[in-house]
């Protein structure tokens, strides 16, 4: 069985909020849900199928509570938790479980508000006395994967400051963006030292606020007044050192995710028109992109560079909305807003200056967790009807 | 610096409390399956490459070259490197490198095992050889 072509996109919702000192959390999840809702054009009493993470306030079934969804109807739910890239898999599950007959609406949502203050510590696994005492971060884990990248591929400071110079540029055109000004290598290279090799721009913004997506049958897609985008192919893994056999920092769980997506879509990487690539981080990108197929390992720093990701000059267009790196990074967790932008490109709403030209083929790609660490990803291959 | 960190004592488990026995004793303890021959880190009763039972605790010499590392610059406690480094016997583990300069921290640097103690049993990091 494959889900190809089982589930459409029909609504979508970001949050243009970027610090909301003054909103509960659980009340970004019930405005992002009725932005997604209100945008394919149905009601809340459609909705039989609930997806949420580790965001959603006391979990799943206080989500349900709190949003008021119908009871009676509802009757798939998935708390899928793997970090930032929770909602990409949740894409995944709820194409299967449309595919399967199980819900025909599923609301998926995230909000949180880390910049407004702290979010609670990750739960942690068995792993803990063996290293909850060494300090790993989000910083310095990537940290980690940037600096034995460099080691083992001559991957330069310079390239990776090109991934935030090409979201910087597409950032201008986002009035909601939290970084609108466009920088320079330079500028990436002179901001302070985080940890060691990565800059403060080569690190992603802290935002508040959310997103939320409605996922459909294409019988109830085509009786809506959207675009038409579905999905045709997914991919999950997941990451770790696994017993420290053998470890390798240098490449991502998207060396399985992705072609596992690719060939449920029956597409290559050469076909794909738009790429949506978490950017938690400027080296997140460019070892993404190496696993996905983009180029070959070690190649990465190569292919960023020059400008080859910005729409309109390089061959291919990311991140359009500004990424992680310049607009939004809701939650500590980019997986909702790759799959937004990801739409709005093969809807033909993204903005007029970055939207690419026949936008037909996109992928939105994640991960969850830390690189350097342990580490989910999935990848959604997503097509314009 | 790091030195001055104070570290919580480990938790521990009836899986893991051997290594931390062996730890109060300056002992740097790995698993090994004696089925298919791994060493594995940290250490678990059922090896994770071949799924056997038969895992046997064994001191590692505690010698290990760096893999990779990061020196994090904006901590409250101040500025510490975290790092993978690779145990001569085999596996590879998350730690810090300590008493040192750590701008001097290097990619394929020998480092040896130092303990720092805890309200409970020490912990291990690892320091240049």
């Amino acid at each position: 069985m494959t889900i190809k072509g089982k589930a459409y996109i029909a609504g979508i919702y970001e949050h243009p909020t970027r610090h909301a000192p003054d909103k509960s959390t659980a009340q970004l999840h019930a405005e992002v849900a009725k932005g997604a809702i209100e945008d394919a054009g149905l009601t809340k009493d459609d909705i039989d199928g609930y997806f949420c993470a580790g965001d959603a306030p006391g979990g799943l079934w206080p989500m349900v509570d709190y949003l008021g969804l119908n009871t009676k109807k509802l009757r798939h739910v998935d708390s899928t938790e793997t970090g930032g890239c929770s909602y990409l898999i949740h894409l995944g599950h709820a194409a299967e479980a449309i595919a399967a007959g199980k819900c025909s609406v599923a609301l998926v949502t995230l909000a949180g508000k880390p910049r407004t203050g702290p979010m609670p510590p990750r739960a942690s696994g068995a792993e803990a006395d063996f290293e909850l005492a060494y300090g790993a971060t989000t910083h310095n884990a990537y940290g980690m994967c940037a600096m034995r990248h460099m080691h083992d591929y001559g991957t330069t400071s310079e390239q990776l400051a090109w991934i935030k110079v090409a979201a910087s540029h597409h950032a201008q055109y986002n009035p909601h963006a939290m970084l609108k000004e466009v920088v320079t290598v330079e500028d990436v290279l002179n901001s302070p030292m985080i940890s060691d090799p990565l800059h403060r721009m080569d690190c992603c913004v802290v935002t508040d606020g959310g997103g939320a997506m409605i996922v459909t049958t294409p019988e109830i897609a085509k009786s809506l007044k959207k675009p038409l985008v579905r999905l045709i192919g997914h991919g999950e893994a997941a990451k770790g050192p696994r017993g420290g056999k053998d470890l390798d920092l240098t490449y991502s769980a998207g060396v399985w995710s992705g072609p596992r997506a690719f060939e449920e879509a029956g597409v290559t990487p050469k076909d794909i028109k738009y790429a949506s690539i978490y950017d938690s981080f400027t080296i997140t990108v460019l070892m993404q992109l190496e696993d996905l197929g983009f180029c070959k390992k070690g190649e990465g720093g190569k292919f960023v560079a020059d400008g080859n990701l910005i729409s309109g000059v390089g061959k291919l267009p990311f991140n359009t909305d500004g990424g992680g790196l310049c607009s939004n990074h809701p939650v500590n967790r980019g997986g909702m807003t790759k799959i937004l932008e990801a739409v709005r490109q093969l809807r033909g709403e993204a903005h007029p200056k970055v939207q690419v030209k026949n936008c037909d083929l996109a992928i939105a790609h994640g991960t969850g967790g830390l690189l350097g660490v342990r580490h989910a990803a999935s990848t959604c291959i997503l097509e314009r009807a | 610096m790091s030195e001055a960190k104070k570290y919580n004592a480990p938790v521990t488990n009836p899986e893991t409390a051997p290594f931390w026995e062996a730890a109060k004793a300056g002992k740097f303890m790995i698993k090994r399956c004696t089925t298919c021959g791994e060493a594995h880190y940290f250490p678990r009763a059922i090896c994770p490459f071949c799924f056997s039972d038969k895992t046997v605790w064994e001191e590692s010499s505690g010698e290990a070259t760096v893999y990779t590392y990061s020196l994090m610059r904006k901590s409250p406690t101040g500025p510490y490197a975290i790092a993978y480094v690779t145990l001569k016997e085999g596996p590879s583990l998350q730690t810090n490198i300590v008493d040192c300069d750590l701008e001097t921290v290097k990619i394929g640097q020998k480092v040896k095992v130092v303990w720092k103690p805890t309200d409970g049993a020490p912990l291990p990091f690892f320091t240049p050889a």
